[in-house]
């Protein structure tokens, strides 16, 4: 393996467990899995477990227990199998978004195309038929980082931050995409505009979006999406979703 | 039945708190909760019950509150200016609120975050397995003048009592342990970090708290090239401008800054607490050492229900001396004047 796998403390919180230095999907991949091996344990020390772009965070009080301990056990689970040929999740889910590219909705689609070196147009058909997936669900509660677009589209972040996107707004930058749970200042810029909530707190299921699971954000009119706001006032606004094999 | 406390005012930044939610750090949603978790600890110990059970926190000020029933309560955390019916009340002590009396708590006279506990504590409806608002995730909201407050059912009677607080309103040492990051930053930098004294500055929340200094910016080695990993709160964040920001209880789950130490959680509280322009200064210490003084802050949280002793009456501080003789407008040998007293 190129990259040896790295076990160490975050604080007094946890353990983290680190499959890579950059961002790879075999790393994504082997991260996603190993929390799964690690919840499948039910170690008793273990409080809770997440996963960023390429580790698995491992929640433990080390206060209690010694940070060797824990480590000792990850060691042995991280030797039971090559984490980074692991497959993804079984039961993943492919959700449809309806997005409104451009307009006064979303006023940075022309210069993010320009910046990738297309036309306006061109971006629309390449953003609203990519195949994106869900790398890690973090920051603020249900936020997708979903990848990967085409190489050009590997534009960098603005210096100068957004003020305030709204919630909903589909953002991009670094060849991802996300849709934001909340108003945010960002220097990732504002293509298309959903009405998906991806956190509902009064939901039985708060957040549905998982790590691995896949997105399309397919255009639509101003009047569609005008019809989707008055219909679907749940905060799905319009998604289909289907089981992946 | 339970009692109910209204909101007749309040300061801009009232939520509901306790321990926080765990369990969704996968989902995005950090654990949230108190800033100043200890104080959650002394109230439970001032109304002996659980630390489990929910208060208010109140940022830099409080508000003005009426009982519909007798509430016992607690108030702690930073010292504010409190008075029931105009009589003034101790900090760091519990009362009894009786029904129909107003309670006004001011602004803070040292330290950031006052609470104001509730005998059975707040009773207000569970979102996602806790009663704690998280403002940035969009979870909860600010109190507003209006509302009305359920308290669950309160087992308790004892009121009038205190206990010694550590003094954790402004600033001071605090001690931090290696992150994630620490080793990218170079040996001098992090010599520097932890010879330096900064200030809190202005810009502070429940999310962090940004720490302000004289001289150069810290930078650790690829900066940029960091990707992002998991954020725990004490974590102490250095962004683009160099200024280190300690994330709190309510920060966002990832983070590609590097972080260049982590604040012990029981000292997480005095960063909390402290207010603008107050001196901090951070010093590394070991793994072993953090988890012994960890232990020992655990141990001394457990006890604290043994600290808690009858608040003395000063004649000055007895609000209305002259009312205890004229309860029901009779005066009575045998009646006990101070039995519907505090």
């Amino acid at each position: 393996m190129a990259n040896p796998v790295r076990i160490r403390p975050v604080g007094l919180s946890g353990m983290l467990v680190q499959f890579a230095e950059q961002m790879s999907d075999p790393a994504n991949r082997a991260a996603i899995a190993f929390r799964a091996a690690v919840e499948a344990q039910e170690w008793p020390e273990v409080r809770e477990t997440s996963t960023s772009l390429v580790s698995t965070f491992v929640s433990v009080d080390l206060v209690g227990t010694a940070p060797e301990a824990i480590a000792e056990k990850l060691e042995a689970l991280l030797a039971t199998q090559d984490w980074l040929a692991a497959p993804l999740p079984a039961g993943r889910t492919l959700w449809q978004i309806p997005t409104l590219y451009g307009t006064d909705a979303a006023p940075q689609l022309e210069e993010a195309a320009e910046a990738a070196g297309v036309s306006p147009q061109t971006a629309i058909e390449e953003l609203s038929t990519a195949r994106m997936r869900v790398l890690t669900i973090g920051f603020a509660p249900g936020q997708p980082y979903t990848a990967e677009l085409p190489a050009h589209w590997d534009i960098p972040r603005q210096q100068a931050l957004s003020k305030s996107v709204p919630a909903g707004a589909l953002v991009v930058a670094i060849r991802q995409l996300i849709v934001f749970t909340n108003d945010t200042p960002t220097g990732w810029r504002h293509v298309g505009q959903t009405a998906f909530r991806t956190f509902r707190p009064q939901s039985e299921t708060p957040i549905a979006l998982s790590p691995g699971d896949e997105m399309c954000f397919p255009a639509v009119s101003e009047a569609e999406y005008a019809r989707i706001l008055e219909r679907d006032t749940s905060g799905n606004a319009g998604a289909q979703t289907q089981v992946l094999p | 039945m339970s009692a109910r406390l209204e909101v007749l005012s309040c300061g801009p930044s009232v939520t509901v708190q306790d321990q926080g939610r765990p369990g969704f750090l996968a989902q995005g949603l950090t654990r949230g909760g108190a800033a100043d978790v200890l104080a959650l600890f002394e109230g439970a110990a001032l109304l002996s019950q659980s630390a489990e059970l929910a208060a208010l926190e109140m940022v830099g000020m409080g508000g003005a509150f009426y009982a519909h029933a007798d509430i016992r309560i607690a108030l702690t955390g930073a010292p504010m200016t409190a008075t029931l019916d105009d009589a003034p009340l101790t900090w760091h002590a519990s009362h009894l609120m009786p029904a129909g009396s107003t309670l006004k708590i001011g602004g803070a006279r040292s330290g950031t975050y006052g609470y104001l506990h509730v005998g059975g504590g707040i009773d207000t409806d569970p979102m996602m397995g806790a009663r704690g608002a998280h403002l940035s995730a969009g979870l909860g909201a600010a109190l507003v003048a209006g509302d009305m407050l359920p308290t669950g059912h309160d087992k308790g009677t004892t009121t009038a009592m205190t206990l010694p607080v550590d003094d954790r309103w402004d600033g001071g040492r605090i001690r931090i342990i290696a992150s994630m990051q620490t080793e990218q930053f170079d040996t001098k930098t992090q010599q520097r970090f932890a010879a330096t004294q900064f200030r809190r500055d202005a810009r502070a929340n429940r999310m962090g708290v940004l720490m302000d200094f004289d001289g150069e910016g810290f930078a650790a080695k690829d900066q940029l090239s960091i990707l992002s990993d998991v954020i725990v709160p004490g974590d102490i964040q250095i962004a683009g401008d160099g200024a280190p920001f300690v994330l709190m209880c309510e920060c966002q789950t990832t983070g590609g800054y590097p972080r260049i130490g982590t604040v012990l959680p029981c000292d997480l509280g005095r960063v909390a607490q402290a207010t603008a322009g107050d001196s901090l200064s951070f010093e590394f210490i070991d793994m072993d050492q953090a988890r012994a003084i960890e232990q020992r802050a655990l141990a001394q949280r457990k006890s604290l229900g043994q600290t808690v002793i009858p608040l003395l009456r000063d004649p000055h501080t007895m609000r209305d001396l002259l009312s205890y003789q004229l309860i029901s407008g009779v005066v009575s040998a045998e009646a006990n004047p101070f039995e519907n007293e505090e």
